[in-house]
């Protein structure tokens, strides 16, 4: 989005690497993540409906389509593209890819972000409580049992190790 | 949750087995490249300018001073360099409106800036005098032709299939029940919007990468619209995030766009739609309207009827005439129609052209023919399951194209599987003790159905698809289609076909990325065609492969995986090149007459029979599906986690179309163009929907394989609002079905007695 006012320089960390980069104050958070080359985060609708975009920012879940720049300021960014050092999203990286969790695949890097913060705060959902947490998520492929079932596999498979 | 009845050969070691997507690392780690996430030096994005209004022929384009106009690259008309249409069908639409628009958002102009963000107030500063025309926005407004707004009388197409002797059935009936039903458009929602790159050289000619079903079908367009030989224009898919169908015919106006802004540019060009842009002006399902007149026997047993179909196929021909044939040749359901007439047409209306949607006409006609059983079950005053079960399609019997049932199915196996497994009997009476108090109510419904895998009739020979397969210098193979991954599990089902026919490791086996100049054409990705059609031509490339090695020396049977490496990679060191390519030869006994519409439309078609429940909230007038049982026939399962995730995918796409997914029309244009107002089924509406399979091996299809993205999208809705009217006693013959239509329909039926449902038409 650009506005009237100038760009300046703002001081993410993204994935645990700190970066400064130049933008506009109300550019949305994932144009600049992309910009970045960070481009596992997808635009599906740009007005917050549909969870493609989904970050974790201080490790809370963001579609990051209806954040400006400017709110991140400082603070720390989970992407897809950092998620490799968690085993909670190894394993549900494992389990979408297994167990048809992933169809076309444009939904799922914000699926396994919604999915890992879910199992963050709750390490044992119900298929309820997955369904719950994953309702601001939208699918169009898999019809969304086989992405319960993958967050729930990957949660049994967390909980064995 | 899946169950199996295997009857087919069991050797196999990975053809049904549940091999991981080929695809499927890069997807969940995010590294898989969509159009949208690629770039080009020098690269400049592109938008489009299009109609405000439905109709009316352009005046004058004026460009606001206040926009700085020498840094864009703007596109007209004049700078088409070959034909200005979309070659499709009778290429009748424009790929730029030039003297006339007919919908609202025709293209008109492009623009193009190295600033993305300078696009959206360009746009808007193009301003365009129009003189208005009449316009058309219903099927009916078409019928009436009141404006003549396509050919002679407003008709795309239309067929008309006799069977029988229709005429004489009316006399000996005991019963006529005569029905009107109606489905709305349906956005096929996917949730990568529509995009492309294009770039232009004058030694290489055109290079389009991008989101896409059918490369060939682009490769075709661009061809025409930049009036460039075959080898001048290559085509390449991109990974794409979904299509269902919406990317079947558009991709090929967004790529001839962007190759004209490209090519008057010099440089590469992007377009990708924003979400509103994408579901306002690109393709939907279409509109459809279906009466059914049907004379039964005092048992129930159907002595023949009348069919009329009618689809909306808005503002232009594009594919209407092949949605139209299939939704015809679906109308009258899995059962034995002794004589039927059915007079089919695709109308023309002022709204953007309606298109593929998994399904393509089937489910529109679909939800027609099963909702009037159950209209039917009600007038003879027998079971819904019994009413079914006594008009079955039997082998021996013919369809309504007089094609001869000559498959062993096996309805009413099907249909007693479905109850058991949705435990019919017992819910229902749980249901009727309920009885009229409550705050909820609940109903159960059934949808038995069919679906026709590959081309309609003669369009598999037409195509003549050639697949390929190639060594590569590890010892493994590569798949050459142009048939394209976009979440349903092409690359996977094609790679376990080519390892089991080669007796080869799932891991052996690589696919090629659909490239117009790398792989041969397959065909279009589309029609439930790939794992049977498509996977059958690659079962005998793959043994065209291992008879070349046997014939040099190189390989005996049988063999071990490894044998066949080394004597690939031998074949490969001193040939250079091992290559098999197959081509598409009409089975014997397919015969099919284009002029009568009779004959042997499909190879194979897949069975299956639905069990919905619902429950109707008496407060807030929603229904939610509390369980659905989906059973099918699909022939040969090629990988179980797929073809279930084929179903749920397809159920859960059903229950939008019956209860949710609803498209605002005003003067032709969609009011809710959003995700915000258009509502597709979120992860917490969907029931635990039971998926179940019976395999029965298919002559025609690879190791035995029938089609099944489409056939899922058939059942839902019927079931669903046969459960409604199950539930509340009332019938609604149209979709979607909206919370306002059942507190109109209740508040009525609360009313003077008089007020109350009744049925007409029966005798």
């Amino acid at each position: 989005m650009k506005t009237s006012a100038q760009k300046r320089e703002f001081s993410l960390n993204v994935n645990g690497v700190p970066r400064n980069i130049r933008a506009y104050p109300a550019e949305r958070l994932l144009d600049v993540l992309r910009y970045l080359g960070l481009t596992g985060t997808k635009e599906g609708c740009g007005e917050g409906e549909c969870g493609a975009c989904s970050v974790l920012v201080d490790g809370r879940l963001v579609v990051s389509c209806l954040m400006p720049v400017a709110q991140a300021e400082g603070a720390k960014l989970l992407t897809i593209e950092g998620v490799t050092g968690n085993q909670r999203f190894r394993s549900l990286q494992e389990t979408f890819a297994e167990g048809g969790g992933a169809q076309c695949g444009i939904c799922t890097p914000g699926m396994i972000l919604a999915g890992g913060h879910l199992l963050e705060r709750n390490p044992a959902p119900t298929i309820e409580e997955i369904r719950e947490a994953l309702s601001g998520n939208l699918c169009r492929c898999t019809g969304y049992l086989q992405i319960f079932e993958a967050v729930a596999e990957a949660a049994r498979r967390c909980a064995g190790t | 949750m899946m169950s199996h009845s295997l009857k087919s050969n069991l050797g196999e070691k990975i053809v049904g087995k549940p091999t991981p997507r080929k695809e499927g690392p890069g997807k969940v780690t995010g590294e898989a490249r969509y159009i949208d996430d690629l770039s080009f030096p020098d690269m400049l994005y592109g938008a489009t300018v299009r109609s405000q209004i439905a109709r009316g022929m352009l005046k004058k384009i004026t460009f606001r001073p206040d926009v700085p106009w020498s840094e864009f690259v703007v596109v007209s008309v004049p700078d088409i360099p070959g034909k200005n249409y979309i070659a499709l069908i009778e290429n009748d639409q424009p790929c730029l409106a030039e003297k006339v628009v007919n919908h609202p958002e025709e293209p008109i102009l492009l623009l193009a800036h190295p600033d993305r963000y300078m696009l959206p107030n360009a746009v808007a500063a193009v301003s365009i005098e129009y003189e208005p025309l009449p316009a058309l926005f219903s099927i009916e407004e078409s019928e009436r032709k009141s404006e003549i707004i396509w050919g002679q009388d407003n008709v795309f197409k239309s067929y008309q299939i006799e069977k029988g002797d229709v005429d004489a059935i009316w006399a000996k009936a005991d019963y006529i029940v005569e029905g009107e039903y109606s489905t709305g458009a349906q956005e096929q929602l996917y949730i990568e919007t529509q995009g492309v790159i294009a770039t232009y050289d004058c030694e290489q000619g055109v290079t389009v990468w991008g989101s896409m079903q059918c490369p060939y079908y682009v490769h075709k367009a661009l061809m025409v619209v930049c009036d460039l030989p075959e080898d001048k224009v290559r085509v390449v898919q991109t990974e794409t995030g979904g299509a269902f169908g919406g990317k079947e015919e558009y991709p090929s106006m967004i790529a001839a766009h962007a190759a004209l802004l490209a090519r008057k540019s010099g440089r590469p060009v992007k377009i990708v739609y924003d979400r509103a842009e994408d579901m306002a002006a690109t393709t939907k399902r279409h509109p459809s309207r279906t009466r059914h007149r049907t004379a039964l026997t005092k048992d129930g047993k159907i002595l023949g009827g009348e069919i009329e179909f009618v689809i909306d196929g808005g503002a232009y021909q594009t594919l209407s005439p092949v949605v139209l044939s299939r939704g015809t040749i679906h109308a009258g359901g899995p059962y034995h129609w002794p004589a039927v007439r059915i007079i089919a047409k695709a109308l023309a209306t002022n709204a953007p052209p309606h298109g593929a949607f998994r399904g393509f006409g089937a489910p529109q006609s679909l939800f027609a023919m099963e909702r009037h059983m159950d209209r039917i079950a009600r007038t003879v005053k027998v079971s819904p399951a019994e009413i079914r079960r006594r008009n079955f399609l039997k082998p021996g019997q013919t369809t309504i194209t007089e094609q001869t049932i000559s498959e062993p199915i096996d309805l009413e196996k099907l249909l007693d599987r479905a109850l058991v497994l949705s435990d019919y009997e017992s819910k229902k009476s749980r249901f009727r003790q309920q009885g009229k108090n409550g705050k909820r109510k609940g109903g159960l419904g059934i949808a038995a159905f069919l679906h026709g895998a590959g081309f309609t009739g003669s369009g598999e020979r037409y195509l003549s698809s050639v697949v390929g397969i190639e060594g590569q210098p590890n010892g493994g193979v590569r798949v050459l289609v142009s048939s394209t991954e976009f979440g349903q599990g092409t690359n996977t089902v094609l790679c376990q076909i080519a390892a089991e026919a080669l007796g080869l490791e799932y891991g052996d086996v690589a696919i090629a990325q659909p490239d117009t100049a790398q792989v041969p054409n397959s065909g279009p990705t589309v029609a439930s065609r790939t794992a049977m059609v498509v996977g059958k031509l690659l079962e005998s490339a793959a043994l065209g492969l291992k008879q070349t090695l046997i014939r040099a020396g190189m390989l005996g049977e049988p063999y071990a995986a490894e044998e066949f490496r080394c004597a690939c990679r031998a074949y490969m060191e001193r040939y250079g090149e091992l290559r098999s390519l197959a081509r598409y030869e009409q089975p014997d006994g397919i015969h099919w007459d284009d002029q009568k519409y009779r004959g042997a439309a499909y190879a194979a078609f897949a069975w299956a029979v639905y069990v919905a429940e619902v429950s109707v909230d008496l407060t807030a007038y929603s229904v939610s599906v509390d369980d659905f049982v989906a059973l099918q026939e699909v022939g040969r399962v090629i990988n179980p986690v797929l073809a279930r995730g084929q179903v749920l995918g397809g159920v859960a796409q059903g229950i939008g179309f019956a209860l949710y997914e609803k498209v605002e029309w005003r003067h032709g244009r969609m009011q809710n163009s959003q995700m915000t107002n258009y509502i597709v089924p979120t992860s917490a509406d969907v029931p635990p929907i039971r998926v179940y399979f019976e395999e029965i091996a298919n002559q025609h299809g690879a190791f035995g394989a029938k089609g099944i993205g489409e056939l899922p999208m058939d059942g839902p809705a019927p079931a669903i609002v046969n459960a409604v009217e199950d539930a509340l006693g009332i019938p609604f013959n149209s979709i979607p079905l909206m919370p306002e239509e059942i507190c109109e329909a209740l508040t009525a039926a609360a009313g003077p007695p008089s007020a109350g449902h009744s049925f007409s038409g029966v005798r």
